[in-house]
């Protein structure tokens, strides 16, 4: 190994030797640590984020192919990172009032955040697959993390086995690509799929295609492999669903990006058919399904499966400008999931227990004015109704279809969004013209409130004034794939 | 920059604006006079708008331009149309905050707020020169005017809320694909390029039913009307003021700014299309509105038949079509806005907008029922008032176009005779009997300073016009010049010639 690709894989280094340390630590001084464990994480976190800065954002290939350090990857690790860290500031709090916060919290995010590095940088289907089980087993332990608590052990378990039943068919579907390819790589698979092939090998190549990204679109849960989501979402504790629907979503988006281009470009035609099916399924599904529930957390799921479908049409076009796009998208979305989960978060009763229902957030606009506005743009925005920040990644996306000539998908989905304003109307409606319910306890912590206010300013109008730095990150992120 | 040197459009805009945020932080008491200062701030800049636009100067004036988002700047300008319908908005604005001094109570400081963004929003509309900037003024107009009718209106507010917000966000998403296919085939988002593109003749038609389907919803046309009624009976005053006064004209700005300009063969095409629909139109909401017990409901439905000379006389093709719509629009604007404020005033009083509920308060309100009855005469349509120019202008623009939809149009008239008066004098007329009616005091001085304003301007607009006409006047020329040549010309044509003394009658009056 030369020291070149220390510097090219820096990041995943930090975090991995990092968390093993921070680990250490926790067994030396128990629990007591908790709060300088969580501190060190973020500020792992964030020099991972910054040795991006270095070879690691652009060095190129790192071990014959297997790991690929670019900007892409780059891209979708800032957002990773930042979906991460703000999951570990939120936690304390949180679990002080739920149950104990265990030293092991922000390892385990720390150890998900290294699996996730891993997977958007793969090159290599074993990577991949490495990358990805790192991710998932921390985070089956994540979801089951209030031991005690049914729900919570609920979720875990659902998501192991389901995830485990996920991981099974990608292994098949990398199985099937390996033994009709003849290599792992990404690159190599690529040249194969372009070189003609008799008609069995060729449905062989299929199969393997969709058990590849069938694995794929179970991470990234889109329709129809998402029937986990609304009940890990519910029973995980609150930061771990907010973990949960930005970080690994971006990653496991990132990731379908990456097999997709590089690996299966030469199938686009095949995928993309696969993809905007899938896609507007999402959108539907995730719309129609979202009306009737009546647990916030649950309706957030939907609303990320449906906002995931709007993503994955970037890719539906298959050119440098579709790719950009799916990743701003990420890059908004993220923003706008962590803030109505950090609004979520708010939700107590006198008492300081949690309470979820939708129906708990009537009339919050005449008891907590600043947090309903916000949870209105919060959601105002996940519905992509300008002039919130929410509505330009939708156009970025639509933008990428409609110039390949796919404008009837464009107008299909762009009509079915319609349809999930429906919902995110009715929270609005709930909070603004109902009747207030019992009132929430106050708000204890400054950063949560920080955070809400810094989230909610980047998806109002301002943020279109990043239109320009974001759009030209994305389209040289996307520019590394092509 | 612009003649006045500094960025006047994008001050209109920015005020309300702040005065919004400031609202919000404020009491009600303070909220109002904010309120009302920002709206008054907004007017004077307005009348100083159109003291500064050079009439017969460039067509696009007081440019301003910055690249601002990457893919779409922040371009603001104007052309007369534009500048008369910012007049309209600007000078309905302080009424709406008055007409809702007192008849708000609750939660004042949110109200206020949402009045100036919606004032700041429909402004942009006007103003916006780009493309994407135009789309994101129009949507999002739909958010205060949500929140304006489900938390202060009526007891059915949270139905109309959602009616009128899914109906309207599901006609404008398919508007948006067919600009980003525009955008994409013309490489660029300046409207004024735009509005010289010529479109491949097979994707204007599809182009042009994209954008129908956002501007009918918003006009409305009949079949797609159906959310109005809603709205505007649920609405409280101030609402149903904006909504009809100048929310509704952004379909009508639309047509003329987007769907003949830019397409102009498939406007041509299609005229059966909108000609049918307008035609249905007149006689069906009239008909309708004939029969409501509802004051607010029937003055709603008078709306879509007024709404339907508007899209008639503007795919009439000719200039006296254009101006006649563009007259209707700026007089519908006032006349129903008032109509609505009229409603009002009684409503304050005896909470009820049944029609049978009241009779007779021509006794104990003179100044109110002379008021009521100028609108009601301006909203028939009576020489020396606003509606009888539009409407004139519109016919015989429709009669250029087609002869039977004239017939048709005609009937309108008619009718909305019919209801109006019917309305009158079931309101003001008869025998004073029901004791409450009997109590209720005549107009204060705050509903005067509402009312009188609209009714001069009413007057000058019917005696006048020109003042109103002649700004438009070339901009007129510049969207006729794009479909006259497509345009196959009507069937009233009966000999070479004729066609110049209409136009001759139409500028001798």
């Amino acid at each position: 190994m030369t020291s070149g690709y220390l510097w090219e894989t820096l990041p995943e280094l930090i975090l991995s030797v990092g968390a093993m340390l921070l680990l250490l630590v926790a067994a030396w001084q128990g629990d007591g640590a908790t709060r300088g464990i969580g501190w060190a994480s973020v500020g792992l976190l964030l020099a991972a984020g910054l040795s991006l800065l270095g070879p690691a954002g652009n060095g190129g290939m790192a071990f014959g192919g297997l790991y690929h350090a670019d900007s892409f990857a780059a891209f979708a690790k800032v957002l990773i990172y930042l979906g991460a860290a703000v999951s570990i500031l939120i936690a304390p709090n949180w679990f002080a009032r739920g149950g104990a916060l265990r030293a092991e919290y922000p390892i385990l995010i720390l150890l998900s955040s290294a699996g996730m590095g891993m997977m958007v940088s793969a090159g290599d289907l074993l990577t991949l697959y490495v990358g990805l089980e790192l991710q998932s087993l921390a985070a089956y332990v994540l979801a089951s993390f209030m031991r005690r608590d049914t729900r919570s052990a609920e979720a875990g378990l659902k998501y192991f086995i389901l995830g485990a039943l996920a991981s099974g068919i990608l292994l098949y579907g990398i199985a099937l690509l390996y033994g009709f390819s003849g290599t792992t790589q990404f690159g190599g698979i690529a040249s194969v799929f372009r070189l003609p092939a008799p008609h069995e090998v060729q449905v062989g190549r299929l199969m393997g295609l969709i058990f590849l990204l069938s694995g794929l679109f179970f991470k990234a849960s889109i329709v129809p492999f998402h029937m986990w989501t609304p009940d890990v979402y519910e029973g995980a504790p609150t930061p771990v669903t907010a973990f949960f629907a930005s970080a690994p979503k971006v990653a496991a988006v990132a990731l379908l990006v990456r097999v997709a281009v590089e690996a299966l470009g030469p199938a686009t035609e095949a995928w993309r058919q696969i993809i905007s099916v899938v896609g507007i399924a999402s959108i539907v599904w995730g719309a129609l399904a979202a009306i009737v529930q009546t647990n916030i957390k649950r309706l957030l799921a939907y609303s990320s499966i449906n906002n995931v479908g709007f993503a994955v049409l970037g890719l539906v076009a298959g050119t440098a400008e579709g790719v950009a796009s799916v990743l701003f998208y990420m890059a908004v979305y993220i923003v706008m999931t962590l803030g109505s989960f950090l609004c979520v978060m708010q939700m107590r009763d006198a008492e300081g227990n949690q309470v979820e229902t939708i129906a708990s957030l009537s009339g919050l606009s005449r008891t907590r004015p600043w947090l309903a506005a916000a949870m209105a743009m919060f959601m105002f925005s996940l519905a992509g109704l300008p002039p919130l920040f929410g509505f330009w990644p939708k156009w970025e996306v639509f933008q990428a279809v409609v110039q390949i000539g796919w404008w009837p998908l464009a107008a299909l989905g762009i009509a079915a969004s319609v349809i999930g304003a429906y919902y995110y109307l009715k929270i609005v409606k709930i909070m603004y013209f109902d009747e207030p319910a019992p009132e929430f306890a106050p708000r204890e912590s400054r950063l949560e409130g920080g955070l809400i206010a810094l989230s909610a300013a980047a998806i109002s109008p301002l943020g279109y004034l990043a239109i320009p730095y974001l759009g030209a990150a994305t389209a040289c992120a996307a520019k590394a794939l092509f | 920059m612009n003649q006045l040197g500094f960025p006047i459009l994008t001050l209109l805009i920015a005020l309300p604006v702040f005065g919004a945020i400031a609202c919000l932080f404020a009491d009600a008491k303070a909220a109002r006079w904010i309120a009302l200062g920002a709206t008054l701030i907004n007017f004077a800049l307005g009348i100083w708008l159109w003291a500064a636009y050079q009439i017969g100067g460039p067509q696009w004036q007081f440019v301003e331009s910055l690249p601002l988002f990457g893919r779409f700047g922040w371009s603001l300008g104007i052309d007369g149309i534009a500048l008369m319908l910012i007049e309209l908005s600007v000078f309905l604005m302080p009424i709406c905050v008055l007409a809702s001094w007192e008849s708000i109570s609750k939660r004042v400081p949110e109200y206020m707020a949402a009045l100036l963004l919606t004032e700041a929003l429909m402004l942009g509309v006007f103003e916006a020169q780009d493309l994407f900037l135009f789309y994101l003024f129009f949507e999002a107009g739909l958010i205060p005017m949500y929140l304006i009718i489900g938390i202060w209106g009526g007891a059915e507010r949270i139905y109309a809320s959602y009616k009128f917000f899914l109906y309207t966000l599901l006609g404008s998403v398919l508007m948006l694909i067919a600009m980003l296919w525009m955008a994409n085939y013309a490489h660029t988002t300046s409207i004024p390029v735009l509005m010289r593109t010529d479109f491949p003749a097979a994707a204007q038609t599809w182009l042009f039913l994209a954008f129908f389907a956002s501007f009918a919803v918003k006009m409305p046309m009949w079949p797609f009307h159906t959310w109005l009624p809603d709205a505007h009976v649920q609405a409280p005053t101030a609402g149903s003021v904006i909504l009809a006064g100048v929310l509704l004209k952004m379909g009508g700005y639309g047509f003329i700014r987007f769907s003949l300009p830019m397409f102009p063969i498939a406007s041509a095409q299609l005229f059966w299309l909108i000609a049918s629909l307008s035609g249905v139109a007149i006689v069906y909401t009239s008909l309708v509105a004939l029969v409501q017990q509802d004051m607010k409901k029937l003055i709603a439905y008078s709306s879509v038949a007024h709404m339907a000379f508007v899209t008639f006389g503007l795919f009439a093709f000719n200039r006296q079509g254009l101006e006649g719509s563009l007259l209707v629009m700026l007089s519908h604007g006032l006349v129903s806005g008032a109509l609505f404020l009229c409603v009002g005033v009684v409503y304050d009083r005896l909470h009820t907008r049944e029609i049978s509920r009241y009779g007779g308060v021509s006794n104990n309100m003179p100044r109110y029922a002379m008021l009521f009855m100028l609108f009601t005469m301006a909203s028939v349509g009576l020489p020396g008032t606003s509606g009888f120019v539009g409407e004139f202008l519109s016919m015989m623009g429709i009669y250029g176009a087609s002869t039977w939809a004239a017939f048709v149009a005609t009937t309108g008239i008619v009718l909305g005779a019919a209801y109006m008066l019917f309305l009158y004098r079931r309101v003001a007329q008869g025998p004073l009997d029901k004791p409450d009616v009997a109590a209720m005091r005549d107009l204060s001085a705050r509903e005067l300073w509402l009312l009188v304003p609209i009714a001069l301007v009413v007057l000058w607009m019917g005696v006048y016009p020109e003042s109103f006409m002649a700004p438009m006047r070339n901009d007129v020329g510049v969207v006729l010049s794009r479909v006259d040549p497509v345009w196959h010309g009507g069937d009233s044509r009966l000999a070479t010639g004729a066609k110049s003394v209409t136009v001759a009658a139409a500028e001798a009056h």
